[in-house]
């Protein structure tokens, strides 16, 4: 049996700031749906991806209430992901940089979410057959 | 002779670095390498045959192998069956597939 | 396996960050034992000017007791072995010359990127 392909990747963005945060989660969910392992290495404002604080709200511009909105929350997105990579005999193992949790008071991450340091992501890296960083920018 | 994926995210018309990294990838084409431009996201924009998608033509006339992203696409009202020449619509999977295969990939 | 770090964004949050944070974590993965190198190129070539002063800001009663310094940490990479690149072209664009720079700095043309690349295993474009 062929060994389960791994891949890195290092996410930078915070959520609902740019369509990078989308493409890299369309790019997991790829990798999760054939069972591959995938580290995510969450740097700087990435931390606040799998944040369980997140909530939804109504849309009143579009006269939706919570339910109809059905607003998008990525750290619901993140723990399913979670699941269909081990559905699919994987996993996903996130990291979120700890100093930068720490500057932006962004302690606490859904179950499966760790603390880490850049050492885990070079460590993540050495190990996958590939990585891809997808950096923030100005 | 070693195999890249470069992965444009950003559009001509809002960043001169694009065409750098279009210049990059014919550079290392040109070095014997074999290259994918995959765009995505407003890194599809100069597909639609405009002002900007002569640049996307020359880098595939370069034998740079040159796609863009069809949900980036569709996204935005771009039909596939009309690109810019030299560019071919793909599925995100291509991406996941050339990561998997070890390909060195950058994201721009 | 060696790792090529490049950085192009430049002044992004380095007040708030008192560092650039790719310059930063290119110093903790050589320090967690990576083969890592650096490449400024675009703006971040900016990075290599000696003379930057960010010192000074306060806001009301509050005030930045340490502001970045970051053509010092660029210059520190060298003598802990990350090779660090600058591309010339780039310098000239933007009307710097050589004398203006660090010392250590291996400086490589615009055209000369592909070859480098080939040097490494993994090329993250931060």
């Amino acid at each position: 049996m062929a060994d389960r392909k791994k891949l890195t990747f290092a996410l930078m963005d915070a959520p609902y700031e740019n369509a990078r945060s989308t493409t890299a989660l369309r790019l997991i969910a790829i990798a999760a749906a054939r069972g591959y392992d995938v580290n995510v290495f969450a740097y700087e404002g990435a931390v606040g991806l799998p944040s369980p604080r997140q909530k939804p709200h109504a849309n009143a511009v579009h006269g939706r209430d919570v339910d109809e909105e059905d607003h998008p929350l990525p750290h619901r997105w993140i723990a399913a992901l979670m699941a269909e990579t081990e559905r699919n005999g994987g996993k996903l193992d996130w990291v979120n940089c700890g100093l930068c949790v720490d500057e932006r008071g962004a302690d606490e991450a859904i179950d499966g979410v760790r603390r880490g340091t850049p050492g885990d992501f070079w460590k993540f890296a050495e190990g996958s057959d590939n990585t891809l960083v997808i950096a923030t920018r100005s | 002779m070693a195999k890249y994926l470069l992965i444009e995210s950003r559009d001509p018309f809002d960043s001169n670095d694009v065409a750098t990294y279009y210049d990059l990838a014919t550079d290392l084409v040109a070095q014997g390498n074999e290259v994918t431009l995959f765009l995505v996201q407003n890194g599809v924009l100069p597909a639609r045959p405009g002002k900007r998608s002569d640049e996307l033509a020359r880098v595939a006339g370069a034998g740079v192998e040159v796609l863009a992203d069809e949900f980036s696409l569709r996204e935005r009202g771009i039909a596939a069956t009309r690109l810019a020449e030299g560019v071919s619509a793909a599925p995100l999977e291509v991406v996941v597939d050339q990561l998997a295969d070890g390909r060195k990939a950058m994201w721009h | 396996m060696k790792a090529l770090n490049i950085v192009e964004t430049a002044y992004r949050a380095t007040i708030e960050e008192q560092d650039d944070t790719i310059v930063w974590i290119t110093h903790a993965m050589k320090g967690a034992g990576a083969d890592v190198s650096l490449l400024l190129r675009g703006n971040a070539v900016n990075y290599a000017v000696k003379g930057q002063d960010a010192s000074g800001l306060a806001f009301g009663e509050a005030r930045q007791t340490r502001p970045p310094e970051l053509a010092e940490d660029v210059a520190k990479l060298v003598p802990k072995g990350v090779d660090v690149y600058i591309v010339d072209d780039d310098l000239a664009d933007r009307g710097i010359e050589r004398g203006e720079l660090i010392d250590g700095l291996e400086h490589v043309g615009r055209g000369e990127i592909a070859a480098l690349l080939g040097k490494f295993d993994q090329v993250w474009h931060w």
